[in-house]
């Protein structure tokens, strides 16, 4: 590894109580960040990607959740050992988020400029004039028209991705060093979503940030990925770098994914590839590999034996007895 | 803004124009002939007529109908059949007593069971939300007579902590009003906390909370900055639309406490077919009502601010 990981996950449990019992929403999860690069967390819905965020960001609904295993390092010291303050002294300021529902997120009864505002005095203790002053500096950095305007307005003013701008402004107000960002353009068309994008892009590169990207579109993944994690019912079933990923896929899960990405040079009565079955319910996982009711070359021991995440060649991480089989 | 609050108060008038019509028509058309109720069935034709001179009766319809709409508009409403008095004297001066009796408890109330929501909402989930909520459900079922009687008898009657009943004028008036104070904010606490609470956990389940969550934002902020200003437009409308009720609840409390306010003047005037005061009641209150509406909406306009804007 050229550069130390800024974050890393390691082994990470997190539990939730419902009604049904207690289920395992992530098991034995583990990855990395580094700064300036942007890792994506890809796969179908259910499968962990929020939790993970959430679990970061120490924000899971606390009576009903609990993280049991594991460690998350962040500056060389495990953010699970620190207290509830220290944690919200961290959010917004060391790690910062940013949602999918930009149309909700914000809080509909004060300004713009009130929003941001409040990341600097809460951070850096700013006088209010102070707080306005840089709010309107990021409104300028995050490309939003008519910043001087835009700051009295209220969110139910600003079109989906004017306000996704401004919660990119808020998030990076304090230039934190990692930045999740969970299905950030899902709900924007998609111009507008290669615009936010793009934004995202630039100003990773003028700060640094570390960028954790939560999406199911692979094909986002594609223009934004230096890492990727593919993870499947809670279990991170492969991960390496972008191309390994796209180019040389192991788990018949991430080919499955790749195979079912439309091509411009597929013809237009060629029938689109789809992972046939459902996921299994976190409540009634099977025994061994979780993918193993819907994979194509599942064996004995796959439906006996829960495969283990090694690794392939340099940074290329698989869990498939398969994959690695044909490997030894 | 203000074009918006000139819109709505035009809008008062054709509602206000509606009630007035339907007073007039029941108090000329259907009610007893008050000149009659007023000098018994043996009065001289000569008497039934200078009465009937003196109260504008003589006149045609229409002209009865426009002088009506003129005390409207000048607040003034004439004298009452009954005590000679000027109604507008005697409605100030009821409702200023209505006024002491349920103002001070509506507003102290409602901030304190502002507090005790917001603090239920803090530690919500905790043992201290769950026994308050059975300790306010259980106040909530018992009636608001049980408790006036129970009040009266327990702590004015056996204990002799407050007056039973009565009324003084002016500052003395405080000893009889502070029973019928304590017995309204001990009515109201159970369903506006229970209300305010829900509102405050509905607001906590929010997009915008977990985004604050996200900033860093203190809990105890979250909770005073965030949800409280959010959570005021359905707690206005709540609050606002219960002050109707406190009317009438002052009307059961003067009853009880035997205190001479705008309940008592009503029931006086009802009694004695005092049809003037009763058609300026009906006004008043209806007034009343449509400017209560003006106010919550600009309170609702001064909070939302998709309102304000739109
Ligand atoms: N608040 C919750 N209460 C109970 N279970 C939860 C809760 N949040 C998440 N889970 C469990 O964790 C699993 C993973 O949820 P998560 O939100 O991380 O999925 P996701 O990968 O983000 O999916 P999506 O693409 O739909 O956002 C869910 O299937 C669910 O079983
Ligand atoms: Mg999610």
């Amino acid at each position: 590894m050229v550069s130390d990981p800024l974050l890393y996950v390691e082994n990470l449990v997190t539990s939730f109580r419902t009604e049904y019992g207690t289920v395992t929403a992530i098991d034995d999860v583990n990855f990395s960040v580094k700064a300036g690069k942007t890792l994506a967390i890809v796969g179908e819905s259910g499968c962990g990607k929020s939790v993970t965020a959430l679990s970061i960001m120490g924000l899971l609904p606390q009576k009903i959740s609990s993280i049991d295993h594991g460690k998350i390092v962040y500056a060389g010291e495990d953010i699970l050992q620190k207290s509830s303050q220290e944690r919200q002294q961290m959010r917004g300021n060391e790690i910062s988020m940013i949602f999918q529902e930009p149309m909700t997120a914000l809080n509909p009864v004060y300004t713009v400029g009130q929003q941001i505002s409040e990341v600097f005095k809460i951070h850096r203790n700013y006088s209010n004039k102070k707080a306005r002053q840089e709010a309107l500096r990021m409104l300028i950095e995050v490309g939003i028209p008519d910043p001087e305007k835009r700051l009295d307005e209220y969110p139910f003013q600003l079109s989906g991705g004017m306000r996704q701008r401004v919660m990119i402004a808020i998030a990076l107000a304090c230039e934190p060093k990692i930045l999740i960002a969970d299905e950030p353009t899902t709900a924007l068309d998609v111009t507008v979503q290669a615009q936010i994008l793009s934004l995202m892009k630039k100003l990773q590169q003028e700060h640094g940030t570390a960028i954790i990207f939560i999406t199911h579109d692979l094909g986002v993944v594609a223009q934004v990925a230096d890492e990727v994690v593919v993870m499947y019912a809670g279990k991170v079933i492969e991960q390496g770098d972008v191309y390994q990923i796209f180019e040389d896929p192991k788990h018949p899960y991430t080919k499955g994914l790749m195979s079912s990405l439309p091509s411009i040079n597929d013809t237009k009565d060629k029938p689109l590839n789809t992972i046939e079955g459902n996921v299994p319910s976190l409540s009634h996982l099977p025994i061994g590999c979780r993918f193993s009711t819907r994979c194509d070359i599942a064996n004995h021991k796959c439906v006996e034996t829960s495969p283990h995440l090694k690794p392939m060649n340099i940074g290329h991480h698989v869990s498939c007895h398969s994959a690695h089989a044909e490997e030894a | 803004m203000l074009t918006y609050i000139i819109r709505r108060l035009l809008h008062m008038i054709p509602i206000l124009f509606g009630v007035a019509c339907l007073v007039f028509l029941l108090f000329t058309a259907v009610g007893e002939d008050p000149v009659r109720v007023t000098l018994g069935e043996h009065a001289t034709p000569e008497a039934v007529e200078l009465l009937r001179a003196k109260w504008g009766l003589d006149q045609s319809l229409p002209k009865q109908f426009l002088d009506f709409l003129g005390q409207i508009v000048t607040f003034d409403y004439g004298r009452s059949y009954n005590t000679d008095d000027r109604i507008v004297d005697m409605f100030n001066q009821g409702a200023l007593v209505s006024l002491s009796i349920t103002g001070p408890p509506f507003v102290i109330g409602t901030i304190l069971n502002l507090i005790i929501a917001v603090t239920i909402a803090y530690y919500r989930g905790s043992k201290f939300d769950r026994y308050s909520t059975v300790v306010f459900v259980a106040a909530m079922s018992v009636s608001y007579l049980v408790y006036i009687i129970g009040f009266q008898y327990l702590l004015a009657f056996k204990a002799d902590l407050f007056e039973i009943n009565g009324y003084a004028h002016g500052l003395e008036s405080i000893p009889f009003l502070l029973l019928p104070w304590l017995i309204t904010i001990v009515v109201t606490a159970g369903p506006d906390i229970r209300m305010f609470r829900t509102v405050f956990l509905d607001e906590t389940k929010s997009d915008y909370v977990r985004t604050a969550h996200a900033k860093g934002t203190s809990e105890p902020k979250i909770l005073l900055v965030h949800i409280m200003k959010n959570a005021m437009i359905p707690i206005l409308t709540y609050t606002v639309n219960a002050i109707p009720f406190l009317l009438l609840g002052s009307f059961v409390m003067e009853r009880f406490f035997s205190i001479p306010g705008l309940g008592d003047m009503m029931i006086t005037a009802l009694n004695n077919g005092d049809f003037p005061v009763i058609k300026a009641m009906t006004m008043m209150i209806a007034l009343a009502f449509s400017v209560f509406n003006l106010l919550t909406d600009i309170l609702y306009a001064w909070v939302d601010p998709r309102i304000k804007l739109s």
